[in-house]
């Protein structure tokens, strides 16, 4: 579904992917862990197309389309959903008028009618309930006076909603206190199927004993030093990123 | 920014700067013309062209009278060329039998002309539910759904027919609200009013129907000077809307209108505008010089509900007020005003608190664009005698790339301590983060724009009939298509 390769990105002069390779199979859950400032979030606003990163070489295959050739919407279109780590405010905007212009926009773009009221009715009635979403949510302006947990809930309700192939969660787990943590990770749990993936940035080991993944990277000054099975996260969860990075710089010197 | 971003958005500015304003066409009809320029005779030759009565022109010479002797405001925000007012021409009326049996005598270029706008002036159509009178340049010319309002009493019609027709109630309210000598635009505008809306609502009967006017300037080098007069009896309701388009033409136009609005004792009013008058070229060139006064007065228990949408105008000059007279009455404005290019605007609310126990609410939300400027300004004054009384006012700002401005003049004063004023006030940009938080849900930039402008503006929004709403919206997204930098 997903193959990066050798990808380089930074901000202005200061690079901040070095060279990333990454493949991900439709089904898998990846997780992708390692200390603050290796690049984690930066990766993913570079798969989402986040302007101010300068791509500076190599390429984001997505079902045999380059990414990097597409604008942020058409990459959302084409089925990609980031989790925002810090969700923005569109005061005045609600819920369900948001999520309404999404799929219309999405389906307008794939030459589909608007979804009707009634259907688009029915959906959030069965997303809400499959995330034990309260209705009050629908009429609330999109992120205004949310919790940190009512945020990102409200991230995965529209994950929900959108059915991306593709879902990239941004440290979802920053700010959530235990219980939200949970009822976040259920939810993400709930929607997964053999045909879409996922790719779990976070820098504690926690939200994966929620979300289990297939395999576990370790994202470490710009690069993927460390990959492995779910036990990696563990070890990590033990030992810290110091064994794992001292052998990198190691090795670069 | 990366080099793909300036290209898309040099695209979206190329698209914005040559998205051409839809009403700039001209009808070819033929007009009965007078000589530009402003003279005693030219106030005598207007009011004898209308048939007028002796009491109407003595009023009219009294305003020119005064306005010869005052002089232009200079204290709004700002600048422009002066016009020279004896080079605009004070009367044009579209030739046509002086009085239409139907509709269906309307001639066909001005029909074909309402298609365009997408008026409907066919009394057929009753889906629309909305009463209209059409102002073009300076006459009435069309007003339909006559006979259902006058089997309620009410009286809707140009305020031409009302001096002719309605002669006791024109001389009784005509100018007891802003008086001729208000100010330098009522002034001229009471000296050479060629026509406008008239309507009185008797006591106890609500309006069943949105009223409306749509004004429309056709003729090259005349200025529109319109009267709009609205009296609600006692325990009456209505509400009004006003539209207003203008050819794209090189010079500016002039269009000083005033509107006087009397609510009786537990009488409410609604009135709202979409005002789209030509802004002008992305240099500046042109464009309509909008100096407006309006104002209501407000009886016992009554409301005054003022609402509008500005997006047209090179200049906008422009006040709709409420004089709280009588004791426990509700003034009300919201309003939006929208500056692109090179627009400037100066509007905003009084509200004069004089009864005992009065509320204001002043929602105003300003956006800014291009290389315009828009301006806040109002007054909340409190009297000694309006004892607990209370003001809400809410004033944002909206900016849009680094090339426009935005202003907040509240003017205060309290002179009572029973009294509460609040003000809120906040500035704020489209940020970056929001439109690629949309885009990422696979909402395109304009859009996404589209999006939390509306966001932005609902309060406002919400307080217009429906079918305007959704008109105001679309006007809203094209006022502002590209325009963040």
């Amino acid at each position: 579904m997903l193959k990066i390769n050798n990808l380089k990105a930074g901000i202005e002069d200061n690079q901040i992917l070095r060279g990333i390779n990454l493949e991900i199979k439709a089904g898998e859950v990846h997780a992708i862990m390692g200390p603050n400032g290796s690049g984690k979030s930066t990766l993913a606003s570079v798969i989402a197309g986040k302007e101010e990163y300068e791509v500076e070489g190599g390429s984001i295959d997505f079902e045999g389309v380059d990414l990097l050739d597409l604008t942020p919407e058409e990459r959302a279109h084409k089925g990609v959903f980031l989790s925002f780590q810090y969700p923005v405010e569109i005061p005045g905007i609600s819920v369900s008028n948001f999520i309404k212009t999404s799929i219309n926009e999405r389906r307008k773009a794939a030459g589909l009618e608007s979804m009707t009221a009634k259907n688009l009715l029915k959906m959030l009635k069965e997303k809400m309930e499959l995330l034990s979403i309260d209705k009050g949510y629908l009429s609330r302006n999109m992120n205004e006076g949310f919790s940190g947990g009512e945020k990102k809930r409200n991230e995965i309700f529209q994950m929900a909603m959108l059915e991306p192939k593709l879902s990239i969660l941004d440290e979802t787990d920053s700010g959530l206190d235990i219980d939200a943590l949970r009822i976040v990770a259920n939810g993400v749990n709930k929607l997964r199927t053999k045909d879409n993936a996922t790719i779990v940035i976070t820098h504690y080991q926690r939200l994966l004993d929620y979300i289990i993944p297939d395999f576990v990277h370790v994202l470490y000054k710009g690069k993927i030093v460390k990959s492995g099975g779910k036990e990696l996260a563990l070890e990590l969860e033990e030992k810290g990123y110091d064994w794992i990075t001292k052998e990198s710089d190691k090795q670069w010197a | 920014m990366s080099e793909k971003k300036q290209q898309s958005e040099d695209k979206l500015l190329e698209k914005v700067t040559t998205t051409e304003y839809k009403y700039g066409f001209t009808t070819d009809i033929e007009s009965d013309t007078i000589p530009k320029g402003l003279s005693e005779d030219v106030v005598r030759i207007i009011s004898e062209k209308k048939n007028e009565p002796q009491w109407m022109l003595d009023y009219r010479l009294k305003a020119y009278n005064a306005w010869l002797e005052m002089e232009e405001p200079v204290w709004a925000n700002v600048s422009y060329a002066k016009p020279n007012y004896q080079d605009v021409i004070y009367y044009s009326a579209p030739k046509q039998k002086p009085v239409l049996d139907s509709l269906d005598d309307l001639d066909p270029e001005m029909k074909k002309m309402f298609d365009k706008l997408g008026i409907s002036i066919d009394e057929q159509n009753k889906l629309a539910n909305v009463a209209v009178d059409i102002v073009m340049d300076s006459v009435s010319v069309a007003t339909s759904f006559k006979e259902k309002l006058r089997d309620l009493g009410i009286i809707f019609c140009s305020i031409s027919d009302a001096i002719q027709d309605h002669p006791e109630l024109v001389k009784k309210y005509l100018g007891t609200v802003v008086p001729a000598r208000d100010n330098f635009f009522s002034a001229l505008n009471a000296a050479v009013f060629s026509d406008g809306s008239f309507c009185y609502i008797p006591k106890g009967v609500k309006c069943p129907m949105e009223l409306s006017t749509y004004f429309r300037i056709n003729e090259a080098g005349t200025g529109q000077f319109e009267r709009t007069l609205l009296i609600a009896d006692e325990g009456s309701q209505v509400s009004y809307l006003e539209g207003c388009t203008a050819p794209m033409r090189d010079e500016n136009q002039l269009h000083a209108a005033v509107v006087e609005l009397i609510a009786m004792d537990d009488a409410d009013i609604k009135y709202s505008t979409v005002q789209n008058w030509y802004p002008g070229n992305t240099e500046g060139v042109g464009g309509v010089f909008n100096f407006v006064t309006k104002r209501g007065i407000c009886y016992k228990n009554a409301k005054i509900s003022w609402t509008q949408v500005e997006t047209g105008s090179a200049v906008t000059w422009k006040y709709p007020s409420c004089i709280l007279k009588g004791d426990n009455s509700i003034g009300e404005f919201f309003s939006v005003a929208v500056t692109n290019n090179m627009q400037q605007a100066d509007t905003g609310t009084k509200m004069i608190h004089l009864g005992k126990n009065t509320k204001s609410t002043i929602i105003a939300k300003g956006i800014s664009a291009g290389k315009s400027n828009g301006n806040y300004r109002g007054l909340v004054k409190i009297s000694k005698g309006a004892t607990n009384s209370r003001n809400f006012s809410q004033c944002d700002s909206l900016l849009m790339g680094d090339k426009c401005g935005s202003h907040t003049f509240p003017y205060i004063e309290v002179k009572n301590n029973s009294s509460k004023v609040e003000h809120e006030a906040t500035t704020s940009k489209i940020g970056e983060d929001q439109i690629f938080y949309c885009n990422q849900r696979g909402i395109g930039t304009e859009a996404a724009i589209a999006l939390i402008v509306n966001g932005y503006c609902k309060d406002v929004l919400n307080q217009l009939p429906m079918e305007f709403a959704v008109e105001a919206q679309k006007l809203l997204e094209i006022s502002l298509e590209g325009s963040v930098g």
